[in-house]
């Protein structure tokens, strides 16, 4: 089984989690939500780590560029996951893998399609082992 | 450390698919966890009094309750352990609910996933700091954006408070799109006859500062403490010596489509917006005044009597601090203007309701007399038509505009007292009368002779000169025709476009449609995601009257409130330097969206005396959470407390 880490920032992309749920809109269950303020507190340790700890696929969602809680958050994410992109795939890891997306509170149908194509995705892709420490593995 | 986990049933909404049962089991040999036990309704009394008694039974440290969505009951819970005497920040949920149960079926992937989950939440707690909150004191002062009935009734409502308020408006008068209707159901009582009261009285409260003509032009601060800047366009007239004679408006050369009358008359470029105007002194629409845009004229600055027009006149920028904003910036009706099937644009007898509501004033572009636009002669027979637009997924909104039932049969009646012996048809989908004496009225239109056909209308057809109403009528399943002399279209409301740009000054969001999001549909139904920013009428969605000035009391009322209690308190959720390990290089500086970063010096003892260098320094009454600035930096030295490093590593180390 695959297992996707996404980080939702609190105003728009988690709140869009929730209405998805609100209104019974049906995803795997391979995703493990992290809420954080905004998406600009993601920096890339988190994303790398979650690579190291066995994720498949990450995805940082956040507010419509515009809509930003904090007017400005989600342009500093779209640059810094932009950039980290490309780390990922100088260290030989299919960029694919890392995804940012803009879905706002009101969107539970953009989250679950969004949920469902991104799964889809690294369903393709496989697990991704390229930058996985196996030493910290759970056991399972 | 001694964790408590809480694992909430929500009776059947996180029970029917997650074993709750054995998920507190196996939660007892996570690391760190003590104690753990499942309860039916976590959020009840008898929920929150079973975590107090573990916390003192059980000598509990942190606890993380599995529920629904933190964004529902979070608060609640760090009420709880607060009354229990610990921090009220020790608490982590984990979303079984929102995120889990009610997206997954029923199975061991499901049960499994909500474990780790908790698990995670475990992780967390275990880092968790306690957090401290500071007190803040609240301006008492109050802003209210759109000076329609919502906006007029939250600002009185805040000023028999005792409270000051500013009151903005961006047309030159009070009024908004109630003073545009000629009578209001289900009561038929004449809309300017109640609304002009308010707006005299709201204009001369002692406590209210209009300002009409004017714009929010920037937002910055928080809840308690918002700075805003307002501009104030250039009327171009100095109202203080002003007497609101007209002899300018009368003289003025320039010709323009009168919005408030639906553009169905012309107004002047000097004007005022219509006869009951409040302020009822006139502007200068510079983009359409002769002399603004082509040099010549002054003809309003030759007969003014009062030598008031001023043409130097300029933009002025009033900056003010406000405790809490009111947004009731209404609604605009569709024009469903290139929308072949129903021949608005194309036939001038196709009119959309609100341009009938003129008709019908007295004061419109016809004096108050029914006329087909084409000829001027009265119809014989006026087809009405429900939904345009509502209830229409392809091509309009997929929301019902709530008023268009009512204010149709409003329509029938007000013909049938005028005209007696013009027909009218209703062509409609469903018909939607909730509200008191809604439905009674609802039958009197019906009983008063207008023929209500189920149908949807497929087209009105038009040879240039006649119009044909076809559609299909479901009561007796055929296509049928109806000739009209007036089509009227009961056309959807919809967001105003303006308004978008203003939420996001206040970092208010807007829903699929565009109106505004209220913070929760049914709990916080005036609140916005942003502390101390409230809605209040149609700029929410579509609303009737009544419920608009129920709204604007409500949003008025949290405001009282916040200003009686006096103070606010401050987020705890700030950034942190670590000047120890800060560089100083200020690279988190610039990411900051409210400017709270700025440059410190510190003292520091190194072998052999004291160096001073720089530091990244956070104001916390500032400070707004957000984490940009831990993310900038290359040191580690910045931490968003609630959402540190540890914090998050440890949720992502369990994914
Ligand atoms: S907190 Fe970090 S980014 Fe800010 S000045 Fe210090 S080292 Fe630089
Ligand atoms: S968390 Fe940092 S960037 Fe965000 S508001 Fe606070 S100081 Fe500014």
């Amino acid at each position: 089984m695959i297992k996707i880490a996404a980080f939702c920032c609190n105003w728009c992309s988690y709140a869009g989690a929730d209405l998805c749920g609100s209104s019974r809109l049906k995803y795997p269950a391979d995703i493990r939500i992290i809420r954080v303020p905004c998406s600009s507190r993601v920096d890339a340790s988190l994303v790398l780590r979650a690579f190291q700890k066995g994720a498949d696929g990450v995805m940082v969602n956040g507010c419509h560029p515009g809509d930003c809680h904090y007017v400005s958050g989600n342009y500093h994410t779209r640059r810094r996951m932009a950039l980290l992109k490309n780390l990922l795939k100088f260290m030989g890891l299919d960029d694919e893998r890392l995804e940012v997306n803009w879905i706002s509170g009101s969107e539970a149908g953009k989250f679950q399609q969004t949920v469902l194509d991104f799964t889809d995705k690294i369903n393709k892709l496989g697990p991704a082992e390229e930058m996985r420490d196996m030493r910290c593995q759970k056991p399972s | 450390m001694r964790i408590g986990v809480f694992i909430c049933w929500c009776g059947s909404n996180i029970a029917g698919t997650v074993d709750v049962e054995s998920l507190s089991e196996k939660a007892k040999f996570l690391p760190d966890v003590y104690y753990s036990e499942d309860v039916k309704y976590m959020c009840s009394e008898i929920g929150q009094e079973s975590i107090k008694k573990a916390i003192k039974e059980q000598k509990l440290e942190r606890v993380v309750i599995g529920s629904c969505s933190p964004r529902m009951h979070e608060e609640t819970f760090q009420e709880v352990l607060k009354d229990s005497g610990l921090n009220p920040y020790y608490v982590e949920i984990a979303n079984l609910r929102e995120q889990c149960s009610w997206v997954h079926d029923e199975g061991e992937e499901t049960t499994q996933k909500a474990f780790e989950l908790v698990e995670k939440a475990v992780a967390k707690i275990r880092f968790a700091k306690p957090l401290t909150t500071e007190t803040l004191p609240v301006t008492k002062r109050a802003l209210v954006v759109g000076g329609g009935i919502a906006g007029i009734q939250s600002a009185l409502d805040i000023a028999e408070a005792g409270y000051e308020v500013d009151l903005v408006e961006n047309t030159p008068s009070l009024g908004g799109r109630m003073a545009q209707l000629d009578k209001t159901f289900p009561t038929l009582d004449c809309s300017a006859c109640i609304l002009t009261p308010k707006m005299v009285e709201a204009s001369s409260h002692p406590n209210i500062r209009l300002l009409t003509y004017a714009e929010i032009e920037d937002v910055s601060g928080f809840v308690g403490n918002f700075d805003i800047k307002i501009r104030q366009k250039a009327k171009s007239i100095d109202h203080d010596k002003c007497t609101g004679c007209g002899d300018c408006t009368e003289k003025c050369p320039a010709k323009i489509d009168n919005e408030f009358e639906e553009d169905k008359e012309i107004r002047k470029a000097v004007y005022t917006p219509f006869p009951q105007a409040v302020p009822n002194k006139p502007v200068i629409d510079r983009d359409n005044c002769r002399y603004f845009q082509k040099g010549k004229c002054k003809v309003c600055q030759k007969v003014c009597p009062a030598e008031a027009v001023d043409y130097e006149q300029e933009d002025e920028i009033i900056e003010e601090r406000y405790g809490g904003v009111i947004l009731a910036t209404g609604f605009d009706q569709l024009k469903p203007e290139g929308w072949e099937e129903f021949g608005y644009g194309a036939h001038p007898d196709v009119i959309t309701s609100l341009e009938l509501e003129r008709m019908f004033n007295s004061s419109g572009p016809t004096g108050g007399k029914v006329v087909c636009p084409s000829t001027g002669r009265e119809p014989k027979r006026v087809v009405f038509i429900q939904c345009v637009g509502s209830r229409d997924k392809n091509k309009g909104n997929a929301y019902c505009s709530k008023v268009c039932c009512l204010y149709t049969a409003k329509h029938t009646l007000l013909l049938k007292e005028k005209l007696p012996d013009t027909e009218s048809f209703v062509f409609y989908i469903d018909i939607r009368t909730a509200g008191k004496s809604y439905e009674e009225f609802y039958e009197r239109a019906r009983s008063t002779g207008a023929k209500y056909l189920k149908g949807h209308v497929s087209k009105v057809e038009t040879d240039g000169k006649e119009l044909l109403v076809r559609s299909y009528d479901n009561s007796i399943g055929e296509q049928i025709e109806v000739e009209a002399d007036l089509v009227v279209l009961a056309s959807a409301i919809k967001a105003k476009g303006t308004t978008e740009g203003l939420a996001q000054m206040f970092g208010a969001t807007g829903d699929k449609d565009g109106f505004l999001s209220e913070a929760h549909p049914k709990l916080k139904p005036v609140e916005t995601q942003t502390a101390g920013v409230f809605l209040a009428g149609a700029c929410q969605g579509p609303n009737d009257i009544p419920d608009t000035v129920g709204q604007a009391g409500a949003a008025a009322s949290k405001i009282i409130g916040l200003f009686n209690r006096g103070e606010v308190e401050s987020l705890p959720t700030t950034a942190e330097v670590d000047a120890s390990i800060c560089s100083g290089c200020l690279k988190c500086e610039p990411v900051c969206p409210v400017g709270a970063i700025s440059s410190e010096q510190i003292e520091e003892k190194v072998p052999g005396g004291v160096v001073t260098r720089q530091v990244a320094g956070v104001n916390n009454a500032l400070c707004r959470g957000c984490g940009a600035c831990t993310a900038a930096c290359r040191n580690g030295a910045m931490n968003l407390k609630g959402y540190t490093h540890r914090e998050l590593l440890a949720e992502v180390d369990n994914l």
